[in-house]
């Protein structure tokens, strides 16, 4: 069955947020709660309503479903349901669903003792996901700024709002948030690869402490962060990926920011501007520039 | 509840210094001496500096990575002709360059590509130097190699980028500029010259992946901060014997998402998902513009993408 042989003896009642208990309780492995319910109610709706959007576009191919925000010209107003109404409602749903998916991860927590790094952590992917289709959008002045939920239509987005700044590799938030993915990756690598070989030694050795580990790491790079500050520092990379990804995506487009069709490739001009000391040595440093292979 | 969060280390303890294990007896003498204490670093995670171990192929690999690390230095200042105002002003314009296509697989001309490629030689040496070294200090503390292992997933993506792709394509113009916007253009070319990356799937499946891998380093590291009241980031303890904390972070996903790792379980889900980051990528590149030579096509006939053209500014082919 679902219960695991030590579980009974954590399964108390208390440490809801709302409605006492009323809905506390668990159906098989899942507690539901009020933000369980919450949950279903919004996720369902939301399923429901792009199963409708898929049927009134006329492909069941799940690479090509799409639903899409309305036209630019709907502005910030609720547009008709086939001309973009349904991603509109489909986006509160997810709102709905991913908010009460967080607060049931914060009763959990409450019963079950526990800090609250989890639904925190959760609730940065949210902001990420919410910078796009809400707080970017509403900076711009229209919904249709926001990307389409569809498997493919959400890479052609992405390009899309990619070239629009002509390059954007070159913006610096996005160098940011890449080499945080790229970092918590490796970390990620190192953390799980040093505890399973201290778990897992060689055949017929002994299992491995983590003065071992310890040891490993100051051996190979002079410093071992140790067992708590491995998991602060995995954390704070992965929060930091998800953080900087809103943060390059927000200063794409509002237009007293960064409006679209600048390039991020000729914003980095400010430096030789900075470093030069006259529009004539400036002009001569951005002919040199242009005059390198690559930029031709 | 505030002061059960754990978010930095609040009292810190100093004693003697941790000088390692020593399985074989002889690893002693092979570390340095003395040790450092930081005092930020503490805040975080230990904050003891070194001891550090000594071997040829840790040396062998700093070395050589110096070596790449200033002829790429040397190249850009010959850029600049050695103007050091217009290197601050242009640095991130500036870089050592492969060689032109029409050297193909041949070794160039010292000044048109030779340079690179001796870099790239000392680059490559290097990393394989460091990989040994990973492997080396594993086995003398009688571990498992599962890092080094990890470490050649990472490798074979480099290998994939400067070598196996460069000689299937034939030339080692192939290779990646050394520079920091240099790169990026090369990345963006690559992309624009294959009919758009996104519709390779081994590119999606990288993606995945290094999504994934954020994704399970919060939820990891958030769980084990969350349970570190109870010990749970004393994750081999609790391997070897499970306790409250491990049972508490199991049923906290159980009971979230109907399903859990076990404290050993969550670090092999964790290793495979950074693993397959380089796996999954290595094989995109690998295949593009050598099997596929244009993602997008190849997925409109796979019936997966429509035919909706996408206009892509003809400016973005930089250094085309």
């Amino acid at each position: 069955m679902a219960l695991l042989s030590f579980e009974r003896k954590y399964r108390v009642p208390g440490g809801t947020l709302i409605g006492r208990d009323l809905f506390d309780f668990w159906v098989g492995p899942f507690y539901i709660g009020f933000f369980g319910l919450m949950t279903i109610f919004f996720a369902s709706l939301g399923t429901l309503l792009i199963l409708w959007g898929a049927a009134l576009q006329g492909t069941w191919n799940p690479f090509l479903i799409s639903i899409n925000p309305p036209a630019l010209e709907y502005g910030l107003q609720f547009a008709p349901l086939r001309d973009g109404g349904l991603w509109q409602i489909i986006t509160i749903c997810a709102h709905g669903a991913f908010i009460a998916w967080l607060l049931r991860e914060v009763e959990i927590c409450r019963k079950l003792g526990i800090g609250y790094h989890v639904p925190f952590a959760f609730g940065v992917a949210i902001f990420a996901y919410t910078s796009l289709v809400v707080i970017r959008p509403v900076l711009m002045g229209a919904w249709g700024h926001a990307f389409p939920y569809g498997i493919f239509s959400h890479l052609d987005w992405v390009s899309y709002t990619g070239y629009a700044y002509i390059n954007f590799h070159f913006n610096p938030a996005h160098w940011v948030a890449i080499t945080f993915f790229f970092t918590t990756t490796l970390a990620l690598a190192l953390h799980g690869g040093l505890v399973l070989s201290a778990a897992n030694p060689e055949t017929g050795k002994e299992s491995k402490s983590p003065d071992h580990e310890d040891t490993y790491f100051r051996d190979f790079i002079g410093y071992s962060i140790g067992t708590i500050g491995i998991h602060r520092i995995g954390l704070l990379l992965a929060l930091n990926a998800g953080f900087w990804s809103a943060v390059c995506i927000l200063i794409s487009g509002p237009a007293w920011i960064f409006p679209e069709g600048s390039s991020w490739v000729e914003w980095w001009n400010w430096w030789p501007r900075l470093t030069t000391f006259s529009e004539a040595q400036y002009q001569e440093t951005m002919t040199f520039i242009n005059s390198l292979e690559w930029t031709q | 509840m505030a002061e059960y969060q754990n978010i930095f280390t609040q009292v810190q303890v100093k004693g003697p210094p941790e000088m390692g294990m020593d399985e074989t007896g002889n690893l002693s003498s092979e570390r340095t001496k003395s040790t450092r204490n930081n005092t930020w670093l503490g805040y975080i995670g230990n904050a003891q500096l070194g001891p550090i171990h000594l071997g040829m192929f840790g040396v062998v690999s700093i070395y050589l990575f110096f070596v790449w690390f200033f002829l790429v230095g040397f190249a850009m200042l010959q850029q600049v002709n050695f103007d050091f105002a217009l290197f601050i002003r242009t640095l991130f314009w500036l870089s050592l360059n492969p060689p032109p296509e029409e050297y193909g697989l041949s070794f160039p001309p010292i000044n048109d590509g030779g340079l690179y490629m001796i870099a790239s030689f000392c680059l490559l040496f290097s990393v394989l130097s460091w990989w040994v070294r990973s492997y080396l200090r594993a086995n003398e503390l009688g571990m498992g190699k599962h890092i080094c292992w990890a470490f050649a997933a990472a490798i074979w993506l480099f290998l994939v980028i400067g070598l196996f792709r460069p000689i299937a394509m034939g030339s080692w113009s192939e290779m990646v500029p050394y520079g920091i916007f240099p790169h990026l253009i090369w990345t963006n070319n690559l992309s624009v010259a294959w009919g758009n990356l996104f519709y390779n799937p081994f590119h999606a499946l990288c993606i995945v992946f290094l999504y994934g891998s954020a994704l399970l380093f919060a939820m990891h590291g958030a769980t084990i901060l969350a349970t570190s009241r109870l010990g749970g980031d004393r994750e081999l303890e609790q391997i070897y014997d499970r306790g409250t904390a491990s049972e508490r972070a199991a049923l906290f996903w159980r009971w979230t998402m109907g399903f859990n790792a076990s404290m050993e379980g969550i670090h092999r889900w964790a290793w495979w998902f950074a693993v397959l980051v380089p796996i999954t990528g290595g094989i995109g590149i690998l295949l593009t513009g050598t099997v596929v030579d244009d993602w997008r096509y190849w997925a409109v006939e796979h019936g997966f993408a429509t035919e909706i053209e996408y206009s892509v500014p003809e400016s973005t082919l930089l250094g085309e």
